[in-house]
C-alpha cells in the first residue's frame, strides 16, 4: 500500500473526519494551556481538577445541562475543598488533593453507574473519540474556541501570574482573579479533551505539550507555537496508529506525545540531557554527538 | 511635627501588628520614612521583615494599623503604580521563558490596556530603564542567564521602567558579588537622589553604610530608627539579633 493510501484511506470514513478535527482541536486547546499549567506548576492541580470534573459532567447529562456547566461547577468545587481541607487542618497539600479528586473522581463513577442513559457514560471516562457526533463536535470547537480567545487575550498577564504573582498584586491587579480565570478555563478544556482521550488522560495533554515545549525554548511566546504544533503532530500520528493497529485512540494519543517528550528531553538541541552530555564531554563535539545519538 | 511633614512622608506606618495564629510576627511597627531616602531593614530571620512588606504591599492583612505609600491608602498606591517591589532570589523561578526585556515590562502593565500591549512610549520607557541600570545589551536574554547581580538590577529596572515611588527591596545582595553590591548601592542613591523612596530588607551590615542614609533594626518591632552609623553600633546590633540577656528577658 501507498503512503498516500495509509493517510487518506481513513478520511474515507465519516467517524474517522470527525475524529481526526475534533483530536486536533482538542490537541491546540489542551497544548495552549499546558504551556501556563507547567510554569504555575498546576500539574497536580490539573489532575485533580481534570478528574473531579466528572461528577459535573454526569450530574449536567442528567439535568439536561451543558456538560461545560457542571465540569465548571465541579473544578471549582473540587479546589475550594482541597483549599480548605489544607487550611483547616494538618493535612498537607498534596494528601488534600489526593483525597478531593478521587473522591469526587469515585462519587463520578457511581453517578454513571445508576444513571440509565441511551449514550455510554463510560466513554466520558476513557474518551471515545471515534464516536464524536456531529453534536459534540460543535461543542468540543464552541468551548475550545472560548478558551483559546481568553487564554490568547489574557496571555501577558497569565504569564505575569505565573512569573511573580506578588508584582502583579503590587501594580494593582489580582492574582486571586488570574489564578480564578486559569482555572475556569481548566475546567473547561477537561471537557474538550475527555472527548478524546477521556477522564483519565486528561491530565497527560494539559502537561506533555508545555512540558516538551519548555525544554526546546527560553520564549514563551515560541512555547505558545511549539506546543500546540507538536501536540497536533503528535495526536494525528496517535489517532492513525489507533487506526491502523486497531488499538485504542485516546491511549495511543497520549502515548505519542509522551514518545515526543522523551526524545525532546534525551536529543533536545539546548536542554536535551544527552545533547548536554555530549556537549560538556566533546572535545570535538559534532563527533561526540554522533557517537551518542547513532 | 509640621502638617507639611505628614503629607510628604512616602512611606508611613502606624501600629502595624500581624499575628499568624498565636505567633505575633510584627508588634505595633511604626516607621516614617521621607522621599528621597534609602532605608535599610535590617533584622534576623523570624524578625517580621518580609512580614512588614507583605502587610506594605497589601499581600497580607495586619490585625490592626495602618499603612500609607505615598499619602495613600495601599490599594490606591498599587493601582497608580507607586510601590515597586524586588523579591528574593529564591522568590523567582529563573528557568522562566522570558526575557530581561519582558520582566522589565512587566513594570508597564499597570499602565497598559486590557492586553497588556506595549506601545512605542513604553518600548521607550522599559529601553530607558534598561540602559540606567546598565543591562542594554542583555536586554534579549532569558532571566536565568544573568549573574546574580545582574538580576536584581533587571528587577529594579522593573520598578524603573514602573514608575514607583516606593520601592521595597528584599535581600538584594544574597548571592551577589562585592562590585555588583557597589554598583547597586550607587544606583539606589541615585533613585533616591531622583526623589524616591527605597527600603531594603538586608543581612549584610558591612554594606550598609554605602547603601542607605538611615536603617530601621526590627526585631518584631521597631527597636532603632536612625542614622546608620548608630544602627550599627555593637550595643543596638546585639539587641537586635538576640545577644542581650534583658531583652531576651523582656520579650519571651
Amino acid at each position: 500500500m501507498n503512503p498516500i493510501d495509509l493517510i487518506v484511506e481513513p478520511l474515507s470514513y465519516g467517524f474517522m473526519v470527525r475524529a481526526l478535527v475534533t483530536t486536533v482541536v482538542a490537541a491546540v486547546v489542551c497544548a495552549l494551556l499546558s504551556c501556563w499549567l507547567v510554569l504555575v506548576g498546576w500539574s497536580l492541580m490539573g489532575d485533580a481538577v481534570s478528574h473531579a470534573v466528572l461528577p459535573g459532567v454526569v450530574l449536567a447529562y442528567v439535568l439536561g445541562a451543558p456538560f461545560a456547566l457542571g465540569a465548571v461547577v465541579f473544578g471549582f468545587l473540587a479546589v475550594g475543598l482541597i483549599g480548605a481541607i489544607r487550611d483547616t487542618s494538618r493535612v498537607k497539600e498534596d494528601a488534600a488533593i489526593g483525597i478531593v479528586f478521587t473522591t469526587l473522581f469515585a462519587l463520578g463513577l457511581v453517578l454513571i453507574s445508576v444513571t440509565p442513559s441511551q449514550t455510554d457514560l463510560n466513554h466520558i471516562v476513557f474518551g471515545n473519540v471515534l464516536g464524536v457526533s456531529v453534536g459534540d463536535l460543535v461543542q468540543v470547537a464552541a468551548l475550545g474556541a472560548v478558551v483559546a480567545a481568553a487564554l490568547l487575550y489574557k496571555r501577558r498577564d497569565l504569564v505575569l501570574y505565573a512569573f511573580d504573582p506578588g508584582h502583579a498584586h503590587a501594580i494593582g491587579l489580582s492574582p486571586r482573579r488570574l489564578g480564578a480565570l486559569l482555572l475556569g478555563l481548566l475546567a473547561l478544556t477537561a471537557v474538550v479533551a475527555l472527548q478524546v482521550v477521556g477522564v483519565i488522560l486528561v491530565v497527560a495533554m494539559l502537561i506533555l505539550p508545555g512540558a516538551t515545549a519548555q525544554l526546546l525554548t527560553d520564549r514563551f511566546s515560541r512555547m505558545l507555537l511549539i506546543a500546540p504544533v507538536l501536540s497536533v503532530v503528535c495526536a494525528t500520528v496517535g489517532l492513525y496508529l489507533s487506526y491502523w493497529l486497531d488499538a485504542a485512540p485516546g491511549g495511543l494519543v497520549v502515548v505519542t506525545q509522551g514518545a515526543a517528550f522523551a526524545l525532546v528531553y534525551l536529543f533536545g538541541p539546548r536542554h536535551g540531557l544527552l545533547t548536554r552530555r555530549a556537549r560538556r564531554d566533546g572535545a570535538a563535539p559534532p563527533a561526540a554527538v554522533g557517537r551518542v545519538e547513532g | 511635627m509640621s502638617p507639611a511633614a505628614v503629607d510628604t512622608a512616602a512611606i508611613e506606618v502606624e501600629g502595624l501588628t500581624v499575628r499568624y495564629g498565636p505567633l505575633v510576627a510584627l508588634d505595633g511597627v511604626s516607621l516614617r520614612l521621607a522621599p528621597g531616602t534609602v532605608c535599610g531593614l535590617i533584622g534576623m530571620n523570624g524578625s517580621g521583615k518580609s512580614t512588614l512588606f507583605k502587610s506594605m504591599t497589601g499581600l497580607l492583612r495586619a490585625d490592626s494599623g495602618r499603612v500609607r505609600l505615598g499619602g495613600h491608602e495601599p490599594a490606591t498606591a498599587r493601582r497608580r503604580g507607586l510601590v515597586g517591589y524586588v523579591p528574593q532570589a529564591e522568590a523567582v523561578d529563573w528557568a522562566f521563558p522570558v526575557s530581561v526585556r519582558d520582566v522589565v515590562m512587566m513594570g508597564r502593565y499597570g499602565r497598559l490596556g486590557p492586553t497588556r500591549r506595549a506601545r512605542e512610549a513604553d518600548r521607550a520607557a522599559v529601553a530607558a530603564a534598561l540602559a540606567r541600570v546598565e543591562l542594554a545589551d542583555l536586554a534579549d536574554r532569558q532571566i536565568g542567564q544573568l549573574s546574580g547581580g545582574q538580576r536584581k538590577r533587571a528587577f529594579v529596572a522593573r520598578g524603573i521602567a514602573q514608575e514607583a515611588e516606593v520601592l521595597l527591596l528584599d535581600e538584594p545582595f544574597a548571592g551577589v558579588d562585592k562590585r555588583s553590591e557597589a554598583t547597586m548601592s550607587s544606583l539606589l542613591a541615585e533613585l533616591a537622589a531622583a526623589g524616591r523612596t527605597v527600603l531594603v530588607a538586608t543581612h549584610d551590615l558591612q554594606a550598609l553604610p554605602a547603601l542607605a542614609d538611615e536603617a530601621v533594626l526590627l526585631r518584631r518591632r521597631v527597636l532603632l530608627h536612625g542614622p546608620v552609623e548608630e544602627v550599627l553600633r555593637p550595643e543596638n546590633l546585639a539587641r537586635a539579633f538576640g545577644i542581650d540577656p534583658l531583652e531576651q528577658g523582656s520579650r519571651t
